[in-house]
Order: C-alpha cells, then sequence, then structure tokens
C-alpha cells in the first residue's frame, strides 16, 4: 500500500510540473489530435454496443427475445419498416444514452455470471426484466416509442374507432403513456397476475 | 499375410457375395389399384384440381375491424370478435382479451362483459374466476374477415323458420 501510495505521489509530481521539453504548441496539438482519436473511438464504440448484431451475440438474447420480437409487427410488417433492439431499449438523446450504458454493467455482470443463462432462468426472471422496461418506458413518458409513434401526427380518422377512443382521450391529456396499454408488443409477456390492467 | 488388407478384403468378398446373388424372381408387383390415386379434390373449400396438386394459396385478408357487434345467428352462438386481435397473447401467463373484457375491465374499456357462462365449470357450480375450460377465447370466438364465402351457406335463422310456421294472416307474436 505505501509503495502504491509513493508510485502515485511520483506520478503526481510529474504531472504537477510544466514541461520542460515539449512545446507549448506540441502539447496542445498533441492533446487535440489525441482527444480526436479517444473520442471517436469510445463513440465508435459506443455506436457499436448499439447495433443489433451486437446485443444478438449472445445467446441470451438470440435465443428468447429476438426470437420472439421475428412474430410480430415490429419485426415484420407489410412496408418493412422496423425496429431493432436499441430502437426501444437504448434512449437516443447522448445524456439519456450514456445513463443507459452504465446502468447496462449490470448487465455485463449478468452475462458474466450467467444470470440468465438457460432458458429456465430466463424465464424465472423474465417479470423483473420486464418491470424494469416498463418502469422505464412509464417514467419518461414512453419516449422510445415516441420517437416513431409521435402522438401530435396520429390521424385518429385512420384508427380502429377503438383505438381512436382511447387515444384521444387517455394519451391525449397524459392519464396514460403508451407502455400503459401496450406491454409485450414486441416479446412474451411474463406472468402478469397483478399487474395492473391485467 | 498383412493384416490390414483384412478390410478390403471382407469388402471384397461381401460386394461379390451381393453381385452373386439373384434378383429375387416372380416378386409380386403392386398391381394398379383401381381407383384412382391422384382424386380430383373436393370442390368448395378447394375447388379445382387433384388432392396432390399444389396451388398458390389465396390472398390474406384482413381481419375485420369495425368494432360494431354482429347480429348472431342462435342465441347460444358465440359472439364473433369485431376487432383485431393479432398478437394478443393468451397463455398460462396472461390473457390480453381479459384485459378489456373482464369484469373489473369492461368499465373502462366499455367492452362487453364475458357472460357468466364463463364462470361456471362443466357441472354448472359457479366459480370465483374465469372457469379453465373457458379461458381460451378464441377456441369459440373468432375474428371475421370480409371475404367471399367460400363454401354457399343455406342458413335460415329461428325468426325467418318462424315467420314460415306461422299460418298466414296470423296475429301471433313470435
Amino acid at each position: 500500500m505505501k509503495a502504491l501510495i509513493a508510485f502515485l505521489k511520483r506520478y503526481w509530481v510529474v504531472l504537477r510540473r510544466p514541461s520542460v521539453h515539449y512545446s507549448l504548441g506540441t502539447l496542445t496539438l498533441g492533446g487535440f489530435i489525441a482527444g480526436i482519436f479517444f473520442w471517436g473511438g469510445f463513440n465508435t464504440a459506443l455506436e457499436a454496443t448499439n447495433t443489433e448484431a451486437f446485443c444478438i451475440s449472445c445467446h441470451e438474447m438470440s435465443s428468447n427475445v429476438y426470437v420472439e420480437i421475428k412474430d410480430t409487427i415490429h419485426y415484420s410488417n407489410r412496408s418493412g419498416v422496423r425496429a431493432t433492439c436499441p430502437d426501444c431499449h437504448v434512449p437516443h438523446k447522448w445524456t439519456d444514452k450514456i445513463a443507459r450504458k452504465m446502468q447496462a454493467s449490470k448487465e455485463v455482470w449478468g452475462k458474466i455470471f450467467g444470470t440468465i443463462s438457460t432458458r429456465d432462468k430466463f424465464l424465472a426472471m423474465r417479470r423483473e426484466l420486464a418491470e424494469h422496461e416498463w418502469a422505464r418506458l412509464k417514467a419518461n413518458d414512453s419516449l422510445e416509442c415516441r420517437n416513431c409513434h409521435a402522438f401530435d401526427y396520429m390521424d385518429f380518422t385512420r384508427q380502429s374507432p377503438r383505438a381512436a377512443q382511447f387515444h384521444s382521450t387517455a394519451l391525449a391529456n397524459g392519464e396514460a403513456t403508451c407502455i400503459d396499454c401496450h406491454k409485450g408488443i414486441a416479446h412474451r409477456l411474463p406472468d402478469m397476475r397483478g399487474v395492473p390492467g391485467w | 499375410m498383412k493384416l490390414h488388407y483384412l478390410p478390403v478384403l471382407l469388402f471384397a468378398t461381401l460386394g461379390l457375395a451381393i453381385a452373386a446373388d439373384p434378383q429375387p424372381v416372380g416378386k409380386p408387383v403392386a398391381a394398379a389399384p383401381d381407383y384412382p390415386l391422384d382424386a380430383p379434390a373436393p370442390s368448395g373449400r378447394r375447388p379445382g384440381g387433384t388432392l396432390t396438386q399444389e396451388f398458390t394459396p389465396p390472398p390474406l385478408h384482413d381481419e375485420e375491424n369495425k368494432d360494431i357487434r354482429r347480429e348472431r345467428n342462435y342465441p347460444e352462438q358465440p359472439p364473433t370478435i369485431p376487432h383485431a386481435i393479432r398478437g394478443y397473447q393468451v397463455d398460462i401467463n396472461g390473457n390480453k382479451c381479459l384485459a378489456c373484457h373482464s369484469r373489473a375491465a369492461s368499465v373502462q374499456a366499455q367492452a362487453p362483459m364475458i357472460s357468466i357462462t364463463h364462470y361456471t365449470d362443466r357441472e354448472g357450480q359457479t366459480l370465483a374466476a374465469v372457469a379453465p375450460r373457458r379461458y381460451f377465447c378464441t377456441q369459440c370466438h373468432v375474428p371475421q374477415q370480409d371475404v367471399k364465402p367460400l363454401v354457399e351457406n343455406g342458413f335460415k335463422n329461428i325468426d325467418v323458420l318462424l315467420q314460415h310456421e306461422l299460418p298466414p294472416g296470423s296475429n301471433q307474436q313470435r
């Protein structure tokens, strides 16, 4: 421990001392260029984890939730527009995205220790996992839904009477948000006992 | 003789034995049956062609989604579903239909509540919740599509039949 503190101290002294060998220009320009590389690298790596290919590179995702979305309208439909995992599960704004990515470190932990490494483990945990997503979408007013399904551009005359009825009342006055009614639209539902509205 | 020639020799012997085996003569060949194997398909649901012929399936149609209750042909008929039910999950984990049609939810959704028959078991005993035998809605209730019926239907409902039963000019109420 003492050695470590001494080691850190030595580096701290070096960092505090003004540069002797390099000009201010070199340091500034070098720092700028290094900054571009680091930031670019960071962002590229971040975006790489934000692809469906990355998500389903783990069997936990590819053999459970990814199989299930394939049956739904968010994967296959008449016009071929589809949602990929990050479209719904990762916020699009940078700060929110970073916050979510930090939360996702828990998922790395889960992967390493095999928290949902088998189908049975996954099913046993499904309610908890689903509740996390419901809570997230409830808290941000279904932001990821609204990235595509914007309320302002909904044409109630093109909706079924039932849909128009609910969207023009409960959704319009903010009483309910998308996830309150539209649960289990892209994946199968967990045991729904005790969930409000079920 | 070296031992590793043995398998080759064995195979050669076996091959010769098979080749030398005379073909079984006079084995009865299945006579052509006196009925057509590739019978014409029954017309109606699958018009034209033969049973083994493959056709391009007819195009899929959208479920009718008007939310207007349809007339029942007889009182016991399970009402047909007047809306789309794509992706509705009905299994051990939950029942999407009951999210609107259950006793408690029907108020908010203004959907018809499932009838009392859904709360009784086969002995007619009333249960506290939906009877398991009534849980899978699409066993009896199905959505409809606006298509030409595949087979003609001569069904007459009871009102029409009663009209015919009555002597002409009778004032009897039906």
